[in-house]
């Protein structure tokens, strides 16, 4: 088949700090090749000197085809035919579908003048060539993101297609979603066109990948056939540990934390009972849309019902807004925590500190600074975030240390109650298992934990108990240690 | 046949159909007040008063499109509007290319300077032309000393008062489209274009919906930036001669305060503070409901401090039906799946 691209020795600093290290990477014509390792392992910096949005370090050398690229921009990689589909996607959303795939066309024909009526008969062409119906007409932000993906897909294959870059891009989708795109990129290996593929999925990855390339802390650790390798293999490959699945301790006091019984909110959900004791784990689980997440908005107070009740410790109380569920005790750690749960722009220290500056206060009212900082490097320390001074902004962490200074910020609140929607989601195998870890340790010193997620295993290895939810009613309710993923399935889904 | 009311629910549902649909509720309801509004007279008056604020309208939208904002240009006017005034004063014979040569330039230039500040220093658009709009004013006040300058050429009294299309009244006065409204028409043409049909204008609507993604695809966003704000510029510097050529007078202090009635004609408009929505038709109907509501304010005689409050009070509504169209918007996209 021939090369398709090849990079020798690539190398990336930031400030000093090595982000890739001689890191020797080849892609083949026609392959399916899986990139995996940790959060920081140097994935994005690889994808970005590949596609020319990063400037290698000078000893990096990059052939195409063969041939050796000198001052490889940007520009140069659409040239040559390597396109990326970043997570955050990279279309315009006030743009129609059609202007969004053809983008690119006025571009390379030197266009000055829009030619609608081409325009619509590339973007149509495009879409029928991956086997899809998109209305070409629909500003892109009315899209679901699987169909987003799908526009980001048809507009790649848009000129001389040699090179796909997929950067998580199963990561929101639901798994029709999933088997939809896999159709897709098999249909384009047929083509001849290489697609590098990063994910966190480990089944995913051996469902697609030809070729496995795993790095860690920038550096390269070997390129494997999935054949080779198992889960466990994998595992150890990316994190340099061992990872072993542990129940969640028994518990052995039985004092209810909250008590929800009957409640009940039009449109979103019906007649919701069940009773959170001290140190227990609950799961809850359902496809999306069936009323997750709406009930935990409401045991924090952010979406009222209509009715029945809320106990805590055994006390009745009418939760109107968060501030009133932060101050029974009660944490909320939201499933979009990019967005919701954090200032992006502001310090480390004071993400971690802002749910509990009132009682940071010394007689005047003013921050005690010298606390503040000890309460943050403490949950820095306890949850291992990697960062450089805590004074730096939020964004410039990675996803899986963003995440735990979510967690951390909630914890630092000491909640009685803590409620986790989606805790786990697009992170990797090892911050994953940490976050796991620190749950169970934090249910052992008497919390009371409500784990929300799609991800089945998720609460079968972390909860004691698990609630299944379907169209807004919990329609099964199991121990964790007798359940089987596969039934729970059929439940979720049971029409 | 489905294809077609598609097309006619899409029509129904644009931002600026609103606008249509209000604005001539505005002019019957004004009319049944005041038959005396619904005059061609005070039509072709009210088009030539108000083509300063859509000549400045035009560059705003341009620059509001592209996800920025521009503060300064009022700034710029004033500051191309009275060197052409002393140029003009000082040269009275000089060609009339290169009195309208003079101001066109200044607005480009300064202009130009929002946009390498905004774009180098990567600081947040509002802040850079608020400096600059204080330099600017700074600099002119101190030059000129506050001092007006008036006394124009001949020509130059003229040409505002030629009227390219002329009706009679009844009392034996012409009235007519006016070379200034005239302008502000190419203007406007020549704008749909650029953002409609042009590369050119497509990429600024890129820019404006996502810059990271404008970015990654290849843009040249310092060239984008540079064209947006200098065509702010330059319809300044256009906004500058008209307004001179209506008042006949040039005072360092003229135009400040107008920004604001540019400001909330483009955003009633349609165009997002946010960037990467908005058209010239939805702006042409902006101007067109402030200056009925200003027109029809005079003409009932409310007492002109309160013209600010109705204009207030229009935006601030206009803002709430947008909010509320995008939360239903948002809402109906909801996944909701539950058995009640």
């Amino acid at each position: 088949m021939g090369k398709c691209i090849e990079v020798t020795k690539a190398s990336k600093n930031y400030h000093g700090v090595v982000a890739l290290n001689k890191v020797d990477f080849e892609l083949q014509k026609g392959e399916i090749h899986c990139l995996v390792g940790e959060n920081g392992s140097g994935k994005s910096t690889l994808i970005k000197i590949l596609s020319g949005v990063v400037a290698p370090e000078p000893e990096t050398a990059i052939h195409i085809g063969g041939q050796p690229v000198i001052g490889f921009r940007a520009r140069n990689a659409i040239d040559f035919g390597i396109h990326v589909i970043y997570q955050d996607l990279a279309l315009f959303p006030n743009l129609s579908v059609k202007e969004n795939i053809a983008f690119q066309i006025s571009r390379e024909k030197r266009h000055s003048w829009i030619q609608w009526g081409e325009m619509r008969t590339i973007a149509q062409q495009a879409l029928e060539e991956i086997g899809v119906s998109i209305d070409i007409e629909r500003p892109v932000e009315t899209l679901s993101i699987a169909e987003q993906q799908l526009v980001e897909i048809a507009r790649a294959l848009i000129g001389d297609l040699q090179l796909l870059i997929l950067d998580e891009p199963t990561a929101s989708l639901t798994r029709k979603e999933v088997e939809a795109l896999f159709r897709v990129i098999k249909d384009m290996q047929k083509r001849g066109i290489a697609i590098l593929f990063i994910s966190h999925k480990l089944n995913e990855i051996f469902e697609i990948a030809e070729r496995v390339t795993v790095l860690r802390d920038g550096k390269k650790i070997g390129v494997y056939k999935p054949s080779e390798l198992n889960h466990e293999r994998l595992t150890y490959l990316m994190t340099g540990h061992k990872i072993e699945r542990q129940p969640p301790r028994k518990i052995t006091a039985r004092r209810p934390l909250l008590a929800v019984s009957h409640l009940t909110k039009k449109d979103q959900y019906h007649d919701i009972s069940f009773t959170l004791h001290e140190g227990e784990i609950i799961g809850i689980t359902g496809l999306l849309g069936s009323g997750r997440s709406e009930i935990a908005q409401s045991i924090f107070g952010m979406n009222i019902a209509d009715s029945g009740t809320i106990r805590v410790t055994g006390q009745k109380v009418r939760l109107r807004s968060n501030c009133q569920a932060l101050r029974m005790g009660i944490g909320y750690v939201p499933e979009n925590r990019i967005t919701e749960g954090l200032i992006k722009e502001q310090s480390i220290l004071d993400n971690i500190t802002v749910t509990i500056w009132d009682r940071l206060c010394n007689g005047v009212g003013l921050l005690m600074n010298d606390q503040l900082q000890k309460i943050s490097s403490k949950w820095i320390n306890d949850l291992d975030i990697k960062i450089n001074t805590m004074h730096s902004a939020v964004d410039t962490l990675s996803g899986g240390n963003q995440q735990k200074v979510v967690l951390s910020k909630w914890l630092a609140t000491k909640p009685k109650i803590l409620i986790l929607d989606e805790p786990t989601v697009g992170i990797d195998v090892f911050a994953k298992d940490s976050v796991h870890r620190l749950i169970k340790e934090l249910a052992e010193q008497g919390l009371g934990i409500i784990i929300i997620s799609v991800e089945i295993p998720e609460v079968i290895n972390n909860c004691h108990r698990i609630l299944i939810m379907r169209r807004g009613r919990i329609v099964y309710e199991c121990p964790a240690e007798s359940a089987d993923a596969d039934e729970l399935l059929i439940k979720c889904a049971a029409a | 046949m489905a294809n077609v009311g598609n097309r006619i629910k899409h029509i129904f549902n644009r931002n600026e159909s609103y606008l249509l649909a209000v604005l001539i509720v505005l002019i019957i309801v004004v009319s049944l007040i005041n038959p005396k509004f619904l005059s061609g007279e005070n039509f072709f008056a009210i088009l030539r008063t108000y083509s300063f604020i859509g000549i400045l309208s035009i560059g705003f939208l341009m620059v509001l499109i592209s996800g920025g904002i521009d503060i300064s240009f009022t700034a710029t006017a004033t500051v191309a509007q009275y060197a052409m005034a002393v140029f003009l004063a000082a040269n009275p014979n000089v060609p009339i290319v290169m009195v309208i040569l003079v101001p066109i330039v200044i607005g480009i230039i300064l202009g130009s300077i929002n946009a390498f500040l905004i774009h180098f220093l990567k600081a947040p658009s509002i802040i850079i032309t608020i400096s600059t709009l204080n330099a600017y004013y700074g600099i002119l006040q101190f030059i000129s000393k506050g001092r007006w300058i008036y006394g124009f050429p001949q020509w130059f009294r003229d040409f505002p008062n030629i009227k390219l299309i002329q009706f009679l009244n009844e009392n034996g006065v012409y009235y007519g489209l006016s070379t200034i409204t005239a302008i502000w028409i190419v203007l406007l043409i020549a704008g749909a274009i650029v953002l409609r049909y042009s590369v050119l204008g497509r990429n600024i609507y890129a820019l404006g919906g996502d810059p990271k993604a404008a970015h990654r695809g290849g843009l040249n966003l310092f060239r984008l930036r540079l064209f947006c704000y200098s065509f702010m510029g330059f319809m300044a510097g256009i906004g500058a001669i008209v307004h001179a050529m209506v008042t006949q007078t040039v005072a360092p202090n003229a135009l400040l305060g107008q920004e604001f009635d540019v400001v909330t004609a483009v955003v009633l408009g349609g165009a997002s503070i946010f960037g990467g929505t908005g058209s010239v038709l939805g702006t042409v109907l902006g101007v067109g409901l402030v200056a009925v509501i200003k027109n029809a304010l005079t003409i009932v005689r409310v007492p002109e401090y309160w013209h600010q409050v109705f204009i207030g009070g229009v935006l601030l509504i206009s803002v709430v039906i947008t909010a509320t169209r995008t939360r239903l918007a948002r809402q109906k996209n909801r996944i909701i799946d539950v058995q009640n």
